[in-house]
Parts: structure tokens; sequence; C-alpha cells
């Protein structure tokens, strides 16, 4: 563990120093804060079998964080570890989309969140793992293998629940219609993703990849009996530290232990 | 000094934690032995990205080869390319159903899946009846499904196929 750095998000004029740097945290955060969240339903899923699948796919989201910002550490070459990047960073820094620090809601909220969330990860690693980075597309491979598992099980369980009972259908149509406006945050494309594209041959079309995406969720939707949002007012600025309020929260949870304990081992 | 083989023969010798049937190379986590002068480096793969055991895996492999007297050791972990069930052996995969955990079935092929998956029922490892279903997808390890046998009403773990 490398010592505590506290630093606030660099003012946006600022052209980015190190894109691959900034392009691995994004990738990193995403699946930390996920996976936190999706931790937080460990002793409170609806079912048994929930609460494991929950905790389970917990467990591999923090897995992939863990290889993205030990990476990430590397290139950035300040001596700051996977655990450093997690624990000693404040919300302002992390570059997570909005969508994954949303609060777990209901059990419909977690499940559409993480099934918009699954569909776009298991298209992103798939394209990744043919990049030419290739300690990325390692990791993108491996972890393709595990997110399409997830995927699996989130698209069947928006299945049940919009075509479930009339209690399931409107939660999961809530939960559409409320997360759907921090959709479009995962598609875009700015200096962070030219400069990877240039320097270290991450190109990425978010355009295909979006519209890749919308087939996949329209016909699970489809499949659910839900309707899709039309609400086109979309919801940005995880990408460059702008969070909603309750990612503090999340992560005074989640760093507490390792900022009381600076260097503990067990 | 160890030759390659002796190596791999204590490497045989150290088990799975979560599965303490069936050994390290059985399960196709070590990708590589290295020997150079007094220093042994052993290149392993993880089996699922947040298996708890990997760290487990990497103190008992080094404690093994302490024991026989090789003190310079290192262990590598590598990502690609990215560990299947595929590479657990005919022989490893009878140590498990005796164990009562179903071997994993043909690993998917890469790249992009369909949504509806194709159930095949997972044969029960303890009487081999066909007649089971899948109670869990998600179970006690990363590695693991739940089923239930409706012949011998035995619940039991699956090696997920990955």
């Amino acid at each position: 563990m490398t010592e505590p750095s506290f630093q606030v998000a660099a003012p946006r004029s600022t052209p980015v120093a190190n894109p691959l740097f900034e392009y691995l945290l994004r990738l990193g955060d995403d699946r930390l804060v996920l996976g936190h969240r999706l931790s937080e339903w460990c002793g409170h899923g609806p079912i048994l079998e929930e609460d494991i699948a929950l905790s389970n796919m917990a467990l591999d989201l923090i897995g992939h964080a863990s290889s993205l910002l030990a990476l990430a550490g590397e290139i950035e070459g300040q001596g700051r570890d996977a655990d450093a990047l997690a624990y000693f960073r404040e919300a302002v820094t992390f570059r997570n989309a909005l969508l994954v620090e949303i609060p777990n809601g209901d059990f419909a909220v977690t499940i559409v969140r993480q099934f918009l969330f699954d569909a776009y990860s298991v298209l992103l690693w798939d394209a990744l793992s043919r990049c030419e980075h290739e300690g990325l597309a390692a990791i993108a491979a491996k972890s393709l293998k595990e997110d399409k598992y997830h995927l699996r099980h989130s698209s069947e369980w928006v299945v049940r629940l919009g075509d479930g009972t009339d209690e399931s259908r409107a939660r999961a149509q809530q939960a559409l219609d409320t997360l759907w406006r921090f959709t479009g945050e995962l598609f875009d494309h700015d200096a962070v993703d030219d400069a990877v594209a240039a320097e270290a041959f991450i190109a990425i079309d978010h355009d295909a990849l979006h519209s890749l995406w919308l087939t996949m969720v329209k016909d699970v939707v489809q499949r659910a009996t839900l309707t899709l949002p039309t609400d086109a007012a979309m919801r940005r600025g995880g990408r460059r530290g702008f969070h909603t309020e309750s990612l503090g929260h999340m992560l005074a949870t989640m760093q507490i232990v390792a900022r009381s304990h600076p260097g503990a081992s067990w | 000094m160890l030759s390659p083989d002796e190596v791999y023969g204590v490497l045989n010798s150290v088990m799975d934690p979560e599965v303490p049937v069936i050994s390290v190379v059985e399960l196709g986590i070590v990708r590589d032995v290295a020997i150079l002068n007094d220093a042994v480096t052993i290149t392993i793969t993880p089996t699922y990205s947040g298996c708890p055991a990997m760290r487990e895996i990497e103190a008992d492999i080094r404690t093994a080869l302490v024991a026989r007297g090789v003190h310079d050791v290192s262990v590598k972990l590598v990502l690609s390319p990215a560990w299947t069930t595929d590479w657990i052996g005919p022989e490893a995969r009878e140590k498990l159903r005796a164990y009562g955990i179903a071997p994993p079935g043909r690993a998917e092929p890469q790249g992009l899946i369909t949504l509806t998956r194709s159930r095949v029922a997972v044969p029960c490892p303890f009487c081999r009846s066909n007649d089971t279903r899948l109670q869990s997808e998600f179970g006690s390890t990363a590695c693991k499904a739940i089923h239930v046998c409706n012949s011998c009403r035995q619940p039991f773990d699956e090696f997920k196929a990955l």
C-alpha cells in the first residue's frame, strides 16, 4: 500500500495529461462502484439465491476493477496501486458513469441497472478484447466471459419482472423510466477517447456500440412486455468527476476501513 | 535443484483450497514453470477475476516449494490466455464427480452470445440421473452453480463451464 494521496479534479480547460490512465480509471471506477453497490445487497437479497447471485457478481466486478486499477496505477507511474486508487481518492476524482452509482432502490432498480450496464459492458469488452493494448485486451477477454454470465442473469430477471405480476411489472417499468436518463453517458465520446485511439490504439466506435446496445436492450424490453422510455434528456458528468450526491455517501462507507487503518494487512 | 518435472510433481500436491480434491495443475491454472539456477518462477492464471482463493493458492505454492528446499520462488500472475474449464482434464473431472461436484460442460465459444441460453440438464454426480433442475445460477464460490436432482433428491454443485 502506498501513502494516501488526495487530489482534486483538474480544471476543465486543462488538456488530459495522461489519457490512458484516465481511460482505465473510467473502466475501473464503473466496476468498482457497481461492485460495491451490489455488495450492499449481501444479507439483504429478496431470496437466498439472489443474495448469492448479487454477491457473486459484485465479486467479479471488484475483481475486474482490481485488474483495471492496478494497470491504471502502472500507467500513471506515481506508485499508486489498485488499493490506493480505490480507497484514497475523493468523489470528484472518480470517473465512473452516473448510472452505476445510483442507489440500489428496490430489486427492480438493481436488476434493471445491472441489465443496462451488463449489456454495455459485454459489448465493450468484446471490442476491447481485440484492441492493440495487450494488457487491456487481456483484462477484456477475461472479464467478457464473466460478464456474459451476468448479462444472461440480469436479462432473464428483467423479463421475469416485466412479464410477471402487476406489482413487479410496475416496478420494473418505473426502474427503466428512472434509469434511462443515465444511459446516454455510457456512449459519450470525448478527448480522452480520441487520445487513447491515437496513442494506445484503443479505438472504440461509440456510435456502433450504442446501436448494438440498443438492439439488445430493445429485444429484452420487448420480451419483458415493458415500454422503452422516449425521454431523451440525458444526465451526464461522471466521466469528468461531476457526480450525484450519493457517490460521496457510498465512498464514505467503502473507504472508511482503509482510511482508518492505512497500510493494514491481515 | 529440482527438475521441471519434479516442480510439477510438487505443484500436483498443491490442492485448490475451495475444491481440495484437484490440484492447481489439474485445475489448469499453472501456465508455466521456469527454472534459472536456484530460482523457480511459477506462472499462474486466475480462475475468476475476483477469486479470493488466488492469494491462498500463491502462498500454498510457495510453502510447498520451500518445503522441498527451493527458497527462491516467484509466483507470477498472467491474465492471457483467459482461463477456461476446458483445461480441466478427464481424470480431474472424475475426481470432481466423486467429490459430489458435477464437472463442467464444454465452454462456450469466444465472443458474443445469445441471451436465451439452451439449458442442458446437468447429470447428478451422485446417481448419474439426467433428471435434474437448476436451483441457483450462482453458488458457494464464483466457479459453482447449484442444482437439485429430481431422482435422488440430492442438491449438488456444478462446476460452471467458463
